[in-house]
């Protein structure tokens, strides 16, 4: 592999590709990867667009038309309160985008800085971390998230209350792994070159340590959305979550779950758009995973 | 006398996603009884693969062809029963890493047992009695007890040496051993290939010895055969390949190794280019596109092997003949390059500013015991109390073995800080008066280079952000850095080209020449270069060697060169520091710490080195070192050395007391030679 990659390579002599061009070029040739980025960019898109084009809004009462099938009126029919599918559906999906995206992004950052932090720096700041992580996972999360939510009853704003508090309970686990590859990472050549060039410790964390474990860490973001938007969901359903009359694909499919026998375009809908979404959200963090990682299947070709 | 292992025309293929990968191509080779062959290529040439397919252990998707019969029975084809019933107890085999080949979970006794109850007819006990009677063969002190040892509890030269009573335990036929010393010590391997040789006379075994060591293979083989690229290029006796080698390969690797006896003031011959991929191989001889003997004929037809002057040397070269004509060496064929010499050359070593001094250096370790209430146990000294300098522009080498120090030595002057006790002073500043800026600032004099090429390199960075690292760490313009990344591509033999390909697409010379060119973009005085040459193949590793000795006189670089190769030390170094268990035991200028070693553990790690040329081998006396490494958390007192001191054991008692009584320091016993010992004398082992 060597000789062949080198000697194709002399006829371009001196022009560089930087890291995130060669990342992106190879993140482009997984085909699965890109049908999901479209997929997200295009969920994203409907949700922002689609609200102010569709004849009704999501907390719009239609009285008269109640759990109507779809038809010309309500192209997805209506729900028990006379409200429009369609329109419940895309706000309900921009709810979850925003919930599972924030909570994922939010615990992943949490969870690399507190874990890489413990194992790099060692000792009290070790101790300390561990501490907090332990208390963290002891104290049962639904019930002070349940707790929270029905303490702060005004309904403005409470996905993002319920988003700040999914995060601070899904950081534990992975802020663990964090450490513990972390500490094999530490001992490592490259480490310890970076160290002795000068390098300050934080660059030897973000440059060295967290992108030999993006893997994991991509992984873990994307679980992280799907996970975030389930457990959105459960709360939803208790009616400790997102609360009326804004909606989510979580209350959604939990009001729509009930009645799914007999009137089952309430629950298809945003059960078909929630598998979608996290189909796409996968396809890309396996994408990412392959373009960031030289040693993958795609590694030799780049 | 008929062979009893005979390989007639062998051919190994692996399929892969990139196409079959042909492992072994048309091998042959007779073995008798009581005949040791070596197989030496360089990593990927199908030496192992060649062993694994003799004991039916390769894998099941490998297609193999050609015959393997042992004592005129036909192996190929045979079903994995049938060749259990031949493996272990007709054939045997010692594997390379002795760390695990044995299941930690069983005693070594119940292993061995184990192996003797499948193939004969006996009863436990007496199967117990002849696994004792098999450790004391093999030179276990106490087996009765040790027998009831689980693996942890042994060193790697001992576990070595229960592999070997394995495998010796069925009496076999044939024993295949597998790089059996490269995961050992010198001192160690002196001690396994003893016991090897043991045991094959013991069992009047054939022995096929897989190696890429040249100077393990003269001292211990009948025959040789060369491989590359999947193919046998040269067969013949031991003294044949050694002194009258006809394939150019063969040549430059035993021309580009460096000597234990020979002093190195001049570069060594390189073997340009890496072996090839054997996924897809060009026509024509595997070797040509390295050979400067190639011709359009060795590009476009594949040699085959064919008997010399001699019928039992056979060579697959077109150019053998002119070759033994015409009395090539590898100087007339492979190129010498030249070597500027540094500045300072002809500078005296007293007037040289000193870049790096330490002075009464130690590093402890203590022993902790307990979980809640932690108290120590104990001390390991893993440096104690070490004096060393560097002068400008001079390679030091450091020199020992594995837990005597080099390199916790290493990691303490790269940390910068105040050490335990002692000091460290690099370029006339004492780093433990260093404010956190100036330890920065000093990054810039003292850099260095890692063993394992692929581990120093962050594998998720191309080459170009590698090598700019540095320099972006202390805040270099992009133009400048861009320019000053292409000059060290260019400084270390890299392609302007490479900057943006990932590490793993070289080869592992390729890698540590990132690596260098990474240690010096800040411009360094100091070099600390940790074992930068001993995971690289042998025709790889004198470009490296060349690369550092060219550097070094270019830009007046000063070395401290950790090895525990004493041969690439003698070539690199201008002084060398010998260690032993933390202290060094005796330091001075190169040549005359090779030529008059005064400290029996430097005279004895000496002998231990096989030198690659049979005649040297068959004739030198050595000095093997019985036993093990002592732990360093409970050292002999006195001197440390005495337990494991050949001298020692000839001294009368009252010397003995002495040395058990005081340590002995270190003492001038001529020019710029000093030893710690104090019954030294000067002896030849070369």
């Amino acid at each position: 592999m060597t000789t062949d990659t080198i000697a194709e390579s002399t006829a371009t002599p001196r022009r560089r590709m930087s890291r995130s061009k060669l990342t992106l070029r190879r993140f482009l040739r997984n085909k699965m990867a890109v049908v999901g980025a479209c997929g997200i960019v295009a969920l994203i898109l409907i949700a922002i667009i689609t609200p102010h084009m569709l004849p009704w809004t999501y907390d719009q009462i239609d009285s008269g038309h109640f759990l109507k099938a779809p038809d010309g009126r309500h192209w997805l029919g209506t729900t028990q309160a006379g409200r429009d599918v369609l329109a419940m559906t895309v706000h309900g999906m921009s709810r979850s985008l925003i919930i599972g995206f924030t909570v994922a992004v939010l615990q992943t950052t949490i969870s690399c800085t507190l874990g890489a932090t413990a194992a790099y720096f060692g000792r009290w700041s070790e101790k300390s971390i561990m501490w907090v992580i332990d208390l963290f996972q002891i104290i049962p999360s639904f019930l002070v998230i349940a707790v929270i939510m029905k303490g702060h009853s005004t309904p403005k704003n409470s996905w993002l209350l319920l988003a700040l508090l999914l995060a601070a309970w899904g950081w534990m686990m992975t802020a663990r792994v964090v450490r513990s590859l972390t500490l094999s990472l530490k001992h490592r050549e490259y480490v310890l070159a970076a160290k002795y060039m000068g390098l300050p410790a934080y660059k030897i964390i973000a440059r060295h340590i967290l992108p030999n474990i993006s893997s994991l860490l991509i992984v873990d973001l994307t679980l992280g959305v799907g996970y975030a938007i389930l457990a959105e969901t459960g709360l939803s359903f208790f009616g400790f979550g997102v609360m009326a009359p804004d909606t989510s694909l979580g209350t959604l499919i939990s009001e729509g779950a009930r009645l799914a026998t007999t009137y089952p375009w309430i629950f298809s809908a945003p059960a078909i758009v929630l598998v979608i979404l996290v189909m796409c959200v996968n396809a890309v963090g396996d994408g990412l995973r392959d373009a960031l990682d030289p040693n993958s299947s795609s590694g030799g070709r780049a | 006398m008929s062979p009893i292992l005979s390989v007639k025309d062998l051919h190994v293929t692996f399929g892969s996603e990139a196409g079959p990968v042909r492992a072994v191509r048309g091998l042959s080779f007779d073995l008798e009884r009581g005949q040791t062959m070596a197989i030496v290529g360089e990593s990927g040439s199908g030496k192992s693969v060649t062993s694994l397919a003799v004991m039916g252990l390769h894998p099941d998707s490998a297609r193999i062809e050609g015959s393997i019969t042992l004592d005129g029975e036909e192996l190929l084809g045979k079903s994995d029963d049938a060749m259990s019933s031949i493996r272990g107890k007709r054939i045997a085999m010692v594997f390379q890493d002795p760390l695990s080949a044995l299941t930690p979970v069983y005693t070594i006794g119940d292993q061995i047992v184990e192996t003797l109850l499948i193939h004969s007819p006996m009863t436990k006990a007496q199967a117990w009695d002849r696994a004792v009677e098999l450790l004391d063969a093999v030179g276990i002190p106490d087996p009765a007890t040790r027998a009831k040892s689980f693996p942890f509890e042994f060193s790697g030269g001992m576990r070595q040496r229960v592999m070997i009573a394995m495998a010796m335990a069925n009496d076999p036929d044939v024993i295949i051993a597998d790089e059996p010393t490269t995961a050992l010590d010198v001192t160690i391997q002196a001690q396994v290939l003893e016991v090897l040789k043991k045991a094959q006379k013991e069992t009047g075994a054939a022995m096929i010895l897989i190696t890429h060591d040249l100077g393990v293979v003269a001292g211990a083989a009948d025959d040789v055969t060369v491989m590359y690229a999947g193919r046998p290029v040269e067969q013949g006796s031991v003294d044949d390949i050694f002194y009258r080698p006809q394939m150019p390969y063969t040549i430059g690797l035993l021309g580009t190794v460096p000597r234990l006896d020979h002093s190195g003031d001049t570069a060594l011959p390189v073997l340009e280019g890496t072996p090839p991929s054997v996924v897809s191989l060009a026509p024509g001889c595997p070797f040509a596109p390295r050979c400067p003997l190639a011709d359009d004929s060795c590009r476009s037809i594949e040699p085959e092997l064919e008997s010399t002057d001699s019928p039992s040397h056979r060579v697959a070269c077109f150019k053998a003949r002119e070759i033994s004509e015409q009395g090539h060496s590898h100087h007339d064929i492979f190129p010498t390059p030249a070597i500027r010499t540094s500045q300072y050359a002809d500078l005296p070593r007293d007037e040289r500013e000193t870049v790096l001094e330490l002075s009464q250096l130690r590093k402890h370790f203590p022993l902790m015991k307990g979980a809640l209430y932690r108290r120590q146990v104990g001390t390991v000294k893993a440096v104690d109390d070490i004096d060393l300098d560097i002068r400008r522009g001079e390679t030091v080498g450091l020199v020992g073995e594995s837990g005597s120090g080099k390199s916790t030595t290493l990691l303490e002057i790269l940390e910068l800080s105040k050490p335990q006790s002692g000091a460290i002073s690099i370029l006339g500043k004492d780093t433990a008066t260093l404010t956190r800026r100036q330890r920065r600032e000093m990054r810039r004099h003292i850099q260095v280079v890692f063993q394992d090429p692929m581990a120093a390199v962050d594998p998720r960075m191309p080459v170009f952000d590698i090598i700019a690292e540095p320099l972006g760490a202390f805040k270099m313009g992009k133009a400048e850095i861009e320019e000053r990344v292409f000059d060290l591509l260019d400084l270390v033999g890299l392609e302007a080209s490479h900057a943006d390909r990932y590490p793993q697409h070289f080869s592992g010379g390729q890698r540590q020449r990132i690596g260098i060119a990474r240690a010096l973009a800040l411009n360094p005085e100091i070099l600390v270069l940790d074992e930068p040459v001993s995971a690289l193949d042998v025709s790889i590793q004198a470009g490296v060697i060349n690369l550092l000795a060219d550097l070094q006189g270019r830009l007046g670089l000063s070395y401290l060169f950790v090895a525990h190769d004493l041969a690439v030390i003698r070539h690199v170094a201008d002084r060398v520091a010998v260690m032993y268990l933390g202290s060094i035991v005796e330091i001075g200028q190169v040549d005359e710490v090779y030529t008059r070693p005064t400290h029996p553990y430097t005279q004895a790690l000496m002998s231990a080195i096989p030198i690659p040329d049979p005649g040297v081998e068959r004739s030198r006396q050595r000095i093997v070192l019985t036993g093990d490494l002592p732990s360093p958390a409970n050292p002999p007192s006195g001197c440390a050395f005495r337990s494991r001191c050949p001298k020692y054991a000839q001294l009368d008692s009252a010397q003995q007391a002495v040395c058990a009584g005081s340590a002995p320091v270190l003492s001038s016993c001529g020019a710029d030679h000093r030893v710690a010992c104090h019954f030294g004398e000067a002896l030849t082992v070369l």
